[in-house]
This record gives structure tokens, C-alpha cells and sequence, in this order.
């Protein structure tokens, strides 16, 4: 079979531009062939080049004193944890995949951040996702909803990490276009991370775990395009995953790296061989040649390109110090995987390919690899009309509603409020033996063996905000996933994102971008905690809309002694109830005004830097100190949602409530009070006799702190003067409606 | 008493089990390797938790197959003692050391929860030091736990005292609502009629410490590492064997 010609409508069909082609053309001095085109198209699309986005990324804060890797440097940030141990975390998003094939694209979304874990030697100890989809009453999205959680459980679950939190949010914007991002996090001894560079010229290159085969090829082209009618013709673009073989390469992959068999190790993600090859060379300031015809395949008559291209999920490139060879052939045999050298590392800074003898690709390295010479654009900037349409909305024209008790209960069954243990059920959570608080909490911690620390972590993103104001959006991303940590008794350290926009190439578009970029920087500089990578996702778009800007922001912190675990449901009958930081009229953006008001719209809640830390800080301490029993943020929903959570204990427990909310308010509108979700705010109990002190400590730090009233064992959650209600009635609305709605997919399929 | 943990390609619970002897009871345990069918003189073998061979075909299916397993099943065949949990339970029943098989939940879904069980029997080494009736906090996950059996067969292994192990509510019922996965007459765990083979779905190596939620499963390792005394003479039946089932 011979290759295509090249021509105009085959370099558009690879998502290449004219100048693009020009570019290729001059980096060469000639016609690419076939195989360099794919090779160039896969390489120079959004998702492995980051061409239309580094220059922002690189305005973010990257660097920070617990950092052992730049950002961008390795496959996923590197935190020093001390006691000689470092933490390896990164997210990353599947959203075109999952579109068109929910449970496959949730699966292999999960085992490509695990791989982007392990590849640099840490043992995965935990998985977080946050999936974004429309409305749960249309079935198409009840059917992504139960393929994707479906996928993201079967491939985590298998592999063995336990999944320890998340958030499913459903807001109409994501109906054709969801969004599902993984974040994974390892732990590693800092004398064992491995390197994704090829720095040892003889050195032989070996691919290691699955044979190649057709599947995905194109992936990275395909997820840097927008949805279409056509897309569900990209479901052969989808990967298969196999979640049984990635733990087979998980306990190869770190017995190679302890023996110190390996120069170094790159997982094949997006655009397979071809991207790990020219990244590692690029990175080792090398060369690699390999000749494809040596690549185990899973069918026969396979070209260049194809197996170039394929992103077969669950393979490895490892480049093994000289001598090494047998060793690693040895091991993989042990864990039943396939090991095959294709090529040796090179002098001559070439990512070369032949197939049969002739050869295929001849390209530098350094103009395939992120860093190197990929073209690199800022693209033209609109602010998009709506945004001062619906600033302008206010809220406080709108009426009261008559029974607050009645509006709580809505919103407790709305979709994003209701409980979601439907979802997290079917997720493993206490593998490993080391979750301590697991999903639905405002983070999940796992203690770290062998020492007296556990880390936290969360996975948070507010699309609605972005949409409304995307700088302050995203600094409120930042800002609730900073106070989620502080609530479980942690110290924030650092942050990994992962950016869910629309087409760049639309100037609204690269404004939400641009504005989301620059509030998370805003942000993660005034928390002190580094962005330490991440990952882009754009064109996600279906013919009838963009999804809101949504940047989602995984945060990890260190908690320094394992008795400060901290979690937000009362602990005692008789404890004292505060709110701590101050309460405003803001209702803008709020989720009570899309499920009671059906408005999205309005200003988003105010943020400062400064009034934030002093509410985190003064938790802090508080935690650190002894004082307080439980800590939850208080933020979607606003304070009637918070405190109904904090009534539900461990064990289907149920506390009430007796708080006073008629004196101290500061003459808010009610709904105001009860569901504004006004920021920088922390629900906290504590016993009775640590109320003076607390109270001096917040006056002191110059912290708001609301005495709001006692946690009761009755059935009541009273908000006087309005809210009373059975706590068992809440939380039966609560617990049943996510449920309710999902059992309607079981029907359809069953009918 | 020395214990071994089976590694089989996809065990992802082997670890955790191995944890609790070494780092919560500072016990002496030992990994076992699927392909060696040497089992190195340990008094008890622990088939762990996960999806031995990727569950591929039926959960514990290939893993049966194993040269392991063939000195696992005549280890039971002597006395020796054999702890199946969750996959080790399913890789149980598929080699025929215990009766029954297990289907897909319920629910047809993955299910990772808290269940409570009631302890039926404390006639095995492993619940041995349990009181009848005491009730155990521990965590499900899995997504074929829905034990299945005749109806001869479910009535032989209760008259028996063979169900040592029953999903209940708080206060001891074993009622429908308690029954994470459908499981015939909420069976959580069963023995053989020598009391030398346990296999239980719910993780008890998950519930060994107050830090992950629960210590209820210590009590199951305590037994065990007790019994070590009677090591090799299992208590005497007081429970009638039964005649081994074909496979369901």
C-alpha cells in the first residue's frame, strides 16, 4: 500500500494550518513524507504542544521552596514531602473521548494519569475526578453519566488506588461536550524518581506492555478539535483500556526503577511512540532512532504511521542502560508483559524512523517537543458582550421565597447539591489502607505509611463563576480548594490544573482562557502555592454551545500529625456551632438562584486575599491548637447547606441543630444569609468551653466569628427564625434524589 | 504460626493484608508468588483481594489454574488454613474448596461501602476469638459479591454453623436493606466443613485501625495469630461435614 499523496485538504484534515505546513517545510528543507505529516500533526496539536496556551501557563507561579521538578519538566509536578519522600500529582482531562464513548473514554482518562504517576517512579496512593455533564433529566446525559463513573471506577478500582474525592456537577452547558478530568497522586523516594529522558547516546530504546495496534490513532488530533455531528465517526479515535495490564506495568515499570535498570522511562499517551520518543530525546539533548517494523503489533499489515500514531493504551518507553536489556526482559516476563527493543538512543538529535529498510521519519527532535521549536501563539482577545448583560442581573430585586425550609429542600435534591454517594459507591475507596477521610468531605487525606504525616487533597472547579466573571471565577477556585485543605487540618503545598475551554481560536473564548489564567495566578500567588503543571483542553464545543470556562484546580497539603485529621460533621450533642469570616448580600452565581430562581447570573461573589488567609489561618490554628471538632467550608449552597452537611456523621448518623440566626445577621435578606455563597467562610464546632477562646483568638486575628448555636440530638435542624425542619426529612431529600434520577437509566436500559 | 500472602498477577489487596501481620500486629508474614507452588511452610495461606488475571472470564477463574493454587488446595486438604478474601473468596469457590459461586451485585454495580456483619459461628481459627453474635464494621468492595447456592446446599451449610459470617443492620437483622449486593440469605462469609477455609467478601485487612474508620477487623487477625497454637489440628468438629458441591 503506498502513502497518500500530500495534499491541501489532506494537511487541513491533520489539523495543520498553512503556515504551519510552510514551517514543517522550512524545518525540513523538503516535502514531509506521510509519516512525518501524522507525526507533525500529532505533535503540533493543542494537546501535546500547548501551542496556543504556554505563553499564558507561563505567567502562572512555578516555582515555590517544596519543588524538586520544574513545571513542565517531568510528566507530573514533584513535591518534597521530607522524611526523604516526594509527591508526584498531575491531572488531566479526557473530555472528547467520554463524549463520544463515555466508559472507554473515563477509563483510559484514568489510566493515563496513573501512567503519567508511575512513569516517574511513584506508587499511585490516590485518584480524584471531577466531571462535569448537562442536564441529569436528558437521558443521553443520564447515559454519559453512568458510562463515565463507570469507566473512571473499573480502571481505578482494578488497578488498585483508592478514590478519595471529587465533584459531579451538571449545569446545561455541558450537555454535548462533558467534562472529565482525573487527577492522580504518588508517592516516591526521592533518590528513585525517574527521568523521561533518553541522555545516554547507545543506550537501547524498548517499548514495554501492550502490543500497538489501531486504536487511537489520532486521539490528540481529535481532542483538539470541536465536537460534531461527525465526532461519533472518531469513536475508532477512542482507546481501549486494560485496567489489569496497567497494574501488570505499574509493578514492572518501579521493579526496573528500583534495580537501576533504566536511563530513563516515558508512559505513551497521547500520540503513542511518536511523543515519547521525541520528548525523551528532546529532553536527554539526544537523538532516537527505531525502526517500527520491530513494534509488536496486534494486527498484521500495520504502517509506519499507523503504529507511529497509535495510542494503545498501557505501554511504556523505557530507554535501559546499556547491559541492562536481559534484566528488563526478566522482569517484564515475571509480570507477563511484553518488552521489545526498537531502536537506541542517538547523537544526532534526530527523531528518525525507518520501517523495512527505508526510512520513514527524519525530523529534530527539538521542533516536535513542547519547550523546543513547536510554533507558539497568543491569540486575539474579545470580552465577550454577555458578561456585563448578566453582571448586571441583581439578585436582590427578586422575592424572598415564603418557606426558606421548602427552598432548602429543593436545593438539597437539586443535582449538584444532592448526595452523590451513588456515584462514589461504585468507586474503590480503601484500597491500600490508607484513606483516613474518603469522597463526599471537603477533601480526602491519606496518611502516608511509615510516617506520622497525611496528605490531603481536592479537585475543584466552578464553571459557573468563570462563565459569570472567569478572573474572579477562577480565583475562587483556587481560593475554596486552598480552604477545603485548611478544613481537614492541612497546610496547602502546591496545585495542578486542568483548563476546560471552548476554541481558542474564537477571541471570546481566549478571553475567558486568558482571564482564568491570570486569576489562577493571582491566586496561587497569594496562597503561596506553585502551579506545578497541568493540562489544556480546548475546543470543547458542540455545534450548539461552548461548556463554561472551567478551570479545575487538584490541590494537594501536607497534614504534619495524624491527630490533626480534621473532618466536617459534629462530633458531640452539646457542641457549640460558629460561622467564621463575613457574611455579605451576594447571591450572584449562586446555586440558589438557578434552582429556585432559574437565573444563572449576577455578580460573583466577592473574593479578598487577605480576609481569606486570616479565615484559613485562624482555622489553622484553631485545629492545631485543639479547639475545634469539626471545620467544613461553607460555600456551595451557602450557610444552610453547610451546616445541614455538618449535621450528617459518619454511619448514617444524623445530629440536629439549634442555631440562631435572628441577631448578629447584620440585617441580610434572608435568602442572602441562607444561601448566598459569600467566600471565604468556615463552619466550625468545637466544645462549649473553647467558645471564649476562640472568640478572643478571632478578634485578635481580626477574623468575623458568628456564634450561631449548639448541635442537638433531637431530630430538628432549626435556623430561627427560618428554618425548622426534620433533619431526617433533609437528608432523606438529600440522600434519595441523586439516586432517583439516576434509576431512571436502569429502566431505559432494562426497557 | 507463619502466614503467606498469594500474589497472583492482579491482586491488589495482597499488600494490605500483608500490612496488617507486619505493621499493625508486627507479625512475621511472607508473600507467596502465584507461579511457585512451593508454599514455603506456612501454617496459613491468604488469598487476597483484587482481580487476580484481570477477572478475565469469571472473577478467580485463571487464578485457580495456578501452580499455586494446586499446594493451596492440597494444603486444605490437610488442615491447613486457607483465608479467601473478596477475589480469594471468589478464586475459592472456583477451585472447588468451597461451595457456591458468586454473580454480579445486585445492583449490577462496583459497590465500595461500609456493611456491618454479624459473626455466626466462632468455630474457625479465624473468628475464634470473636463472640458469637458480636457484630463487625468493615468495608465491602466489589463488584461480584452476590453469593449464590442451591437452596440444599444454603440449608446443609446452615445446619451446619458453615455461614459463620451474615450482612445485618446495627442491630443484628439480617434484612434485605442490609444486604449490600443480593447475596442468598445475606451471606457475608462461609467455612468448610473443617473450619479450616474461610472466605468472606467483606475486607477485614481494611478495618484494622481507628485512623481508616474502623478496628473491627483485628479481631478476625487476633484469632488468627491465637490459633497458631493449634496450628496444624484444627479445633475439632463440632460442625458436620458436608459432601462437596459441583460448581453452580
Amino acid at each position: 500500500m503506498s502513502d497518500p499523496t500530500i495534499t491541501p485538504a489532506l494537511i487541513a484534515d491533520h489539523g495543520l494550518s498553512v503556515e504551519e505546513f510552510d514551517k514543517i517545510k522550512s524545518i525540513l528543507g523538503r516535502e514531509p513524507t506521510y509519516a512525518e505529516l501524522g507525526v507533525f500533526s500529532v505533535m503540533w496539536s493543542e494537546h501535546c504542544s500547548y501551542k496556543n496556551s504556554i505563553v499564558l501557563l507561563k505567567t502562572l507561579p512555578r516555582e515555590g521552596s517544596c519543588m524538586l521538578a520544574k513545571a513542565g519538566e517531568e510528566n507530573a509536578g514533584v513535591v518534597d514531602w521530607g522524611n526523604g519522600l516526594a509527591v508526584v500529582f498531575k491531572i488531566e482531562s479526557h473530555n472528547h473521548p467520554s463524549a463520544v464513548e463515555p466508559y472507554q473514554g473515563a477509563a483510559t482518562g484514568v489510566g493515563g494519569i496513573l501512567r503519567d504517576i508511575f512513569t516517574m517512579g511513584a506508587r499511585p496512593i490516590a485518584v480524584l475526578d471531577s466531571l462535569r455533564f448537562g442536564d441529569p433529566n436528558n437521558p443521553r446525559v443520564r447515559y454519559l453519566v453512568d458510562g463515565v463513573v463507570r469507566g473512571v471506577g473499573d480502571y481505578g478500582n482494578c488497578f488498585g488506588v483508592p478514590n478519595i474525592g471529587g465533584e459531579t456537577i451538571f449545569e446545561e452547558a455541558y450537555t454535548g461536550n462533558p467534562l472529565v478530568n482525573a487527577m492522580a497522586i504518588g508517592i516516591v523516594r526521592t533518590d528513585k524518581i525517574a527521568k523521561a529522558a533518553a541522555s545516554l547516546t547507545g543506550a537501547p530504546v524498548m517499548i514495554i506492555g501492550s502490543k500497538t495496534g489501531r486504536d487511537g490513532i489520532h486521539g490528540a488530533t481529535f481532542a483538539s478539535e470541536e465536537l460534531s455531528e461527525k465526532s461519533e465517526g472518531r469513536r475508532p479515535q477512542v482507546q481501549i483500556g486494560d485496567p489489569f495490564t496497567e497494574k501488570l506495568l505499574l509493578e514492572a515499570t518501579l521493579e526496573m526503577i528500583d534495580a537501576d535498570l533504566l536511563v530513563g522511562i516515558q508512559d505513551m499517551g497521547a500520540a503513542g511512540i511518536t511523543c515519547s520518543c521525541s520528548e525523551t530525546a528532546f529532553r536527554g539533548g539526544k537523538g532516537i532512532h527505531i525502526d517500527t517494523a520491530r513494534v509488536p503489533v496486534r494486527e498484521l499489515g500495520m504502517t509506519p504511521y499507523e503504529i507511529l500514531l497509535s495510542e494503545s493504551q498501557e505501554r511504556m518507553l523505557a530507554i535501559v542502560r546499556p547491559g541492562c536489556q536481559g534484566d528488563v526482559e526478566r522482569i517484564c516476563q515475571k509480570w507477563q508483559l511484553e518488552a521489545a527493543p526498537i531502536g537506541v538512543v542517538t547523537d544526532s538529535g534526530r527523531f528518525t524512523v525507518d520501517h523495512d529498510g527505508k526510512r520513514q521519519v527524519d525530523i529534530p527532535a527539538d521542533s516536535l517537543a513542547l519547550g523546543g521549536r513547536v510554533p507558539q501563539y497568543k491569540r486575539a482577545e474579545r470580552r465577550p458582550e454577555y458578561l456585563d448583560q448578566l453582571a448586571a442581573f441583581d439578585p436582590l430585586t427578586l422575592p424572598v421565597p415564603n418557606d426558606c425550609g421548602e427552598a432548602l429542600k429543593r436545593l438539597l435534591a437539586s443535582p449538584n447539591l444532592a448526595d452523590k454517594t451513588w456515584v462514589y459507591r461504585q468507586y474503590d475507596q480503601s484500597v491500600r489502607t490508607g484513606t483516613a477521610v474518603g469522597p463526599g468531605m471537603d477533601a480526602g487525606v491519606v496518611r502516608i505509611r511509615k510516617t506520622n504525616t497525611a496528605l490531603a487533597a481536592v479537585i475543584d472547579g466552578n464553571g459557573r463563576y468563570c462563565y459569570l466573571n472567569p478572573r474572579r471565577g477562577a480565583q475562587v477556585a483556587v481560593a475554596e480548594a486552598a480552604r477545603n485543605l485548611v478544613c481537614v487540618g492541612a497546610r496547602p503545598l502546591a496545585v495542578t490544573n486542568c483548563l476546560n475551554f471552548g476554541n481558542p481560536h474564537k477571541p471570546e473564548m481566549y478571553y475567558q482562557f486568558a482571564e482564568c489564567v491570570r486569576g489562577m495566578g493571582d491566586a496561587c500567588r497569594a496562597f503561596g502555592t506553585p502551579v506545578t503543571g497541568g493540562n489544556v483542553s480546548f475546543y470543547n464545543e458542540d455545534p450548539s454551545r461552548a461548556v463554561f470556562p472551567t478551570p479545575t484546580i487538584g490541590m494537594i497539603g501536607k497534614i504534619e500529625d495524624l491527630a490533626l485529621i480534621t473532618t466536617a460533621d459534629f462530633k458531640e450533642a452539646g457542641d457549640g456551632v460558629a460561622l467564621v469570616g463575613a457574611t455579605k448580600n451576594e447571591l450572584g452565581g449562586s446555586e440558589y438562584l438557578k434552582v429556585i430562581h432559574n437565573a444563572v447570573a449576577g455578580s460573583v461573589p466577592a473574593l479578598e486575599f487577605e480576609a481569606e488567609l486570616r479565615v484559613q489561618r485562624f482555622v489553622a490554628n484553631a485545629i492545631r491548637s485543639g479547639w475545634i471538632r469539626s471545620a467544613h467550608d461553607c460555600s456551595d449552597g451557602g450557610l444552610a447547606v453547610t451546616l445541614f452537611e455538618s449535621c450528617l456523621g459518619p454511619d448514617d448518623r444524623l445530629w440536629g441543630l439549634d442555631a440562631d440566626l435572628s441577631s448578629g445577621n447584620g440585617n441580610l435578606r434572608p435568602d442572602a444569609l441562607l444561601f448566598g455563597e459569600i467566600q471565604s467562610r468556615i463552619v466550625i464546632s468545637f466544645e462549649l468551653d473553647a467558645r471564649e477562646r476562640l472568640q478572643a483568638a478571632a478578634a485578635s486575628d481580626g477574623v468575623p466569628f458568628w456564634f450561631l448555636g449548639r448541635v442537638a440530638s433531637h431530630d430538628r435542624f432549626r435556623l430561627h427564625p427560618y428554618i425548622d425542619e426534620s433533619i431526617g426529612g433533609l437528608r432523606a431529600a438529600h440522600l434519595n434524589a441523586f439516586p432517583a434520577l439516576m434509576d431512571e437509566v436502569k429502566a431505559a436500559t432494562a426497557a | 504460626m507463619r502466614v503467606g500472602v498469594v500474589t497472583f498477577p492482579g491482586s491488589n489487596c495482597d499488600y494490605d493484608a500483608y500490612a496488617a501481620f507486619r505493621h499493625v500486629l508486627d507479625y512475621p508474614v511472607e508473600f507467596l508468588w502465584h507461579g511457585d507452588a512451593d508454599l514455603h511452610n506456612v501454617d496459613c495461606v491468604i488469598l487476597p483481594g483484587g482481580f487476580a488475571f484481570g477477572d478475565y472470564l469469571r472473577a478467580g477463574a485463571i487464578a485457580r489454574f495456578s501452580p499455586v493454587m494446586r499446594s493451596v488446595i492440597a494444603f486444605a486438604e490437610t488442615g491447613g488454613l486457607v483465608w479467601g478474601i473478596c477475589n480469594g473468596f471468589q478464586v475459592l469457590l472456583e477451585a472447588g474448596l468451597l461451595p457456591g459461586a458468586m454473580r454480579r451485585n445486585a445492583s449490577m454495580r462496583f459497590a465500595c461501602q461500609w456493611v456491618r456483619i454479624k459473626v455466626e459461628s466462632t468455630q474457625t481459627p479465624f473468628l475464634l476469638g470473636c463472640r458469637k453474635g458480636q457484630i463487625l464494621r468493615m468495608p465491602i468492595a466489589h463488584a461480584e459479591g452476590n453469593y449464590f447456592a442451591d437452596e440444599d446446599v444454603l440449608d446443609e451449610l446452615e445446619d451446619s454453623g458453615r455461614v459463620v459470617l451474615r450482612y445485618v443492620r446495627a442491630d443484628g437483622t439480617p434484612d434485605p436493606r442490609a444486604n449490600p449486593n443480593g447475596s442468598r440469605r445475606n451471606i457475608a462469609g462461609i467455612i468448610n466443613a473443617q473450619g479450616n477455609v474461610l472466605g468472606m467478601m467483606p475486607h477485614p485487612e481494611r478495618a484494622v485501625e481507628r485512623i481508616l474508620g474502623s478496628d473491627d477487623g483485628l479481631a478476625m487477625f487476633h484469632s488468627l495469630v491465637g490459633a497458631g497454637v493449634v496450628a496444624s489440628g484444627v479445633p475439632t468438629q463440632t460442625v458436620k461435614p458436608v459432601e462437596r458441591r459441583a460448581q453452580v
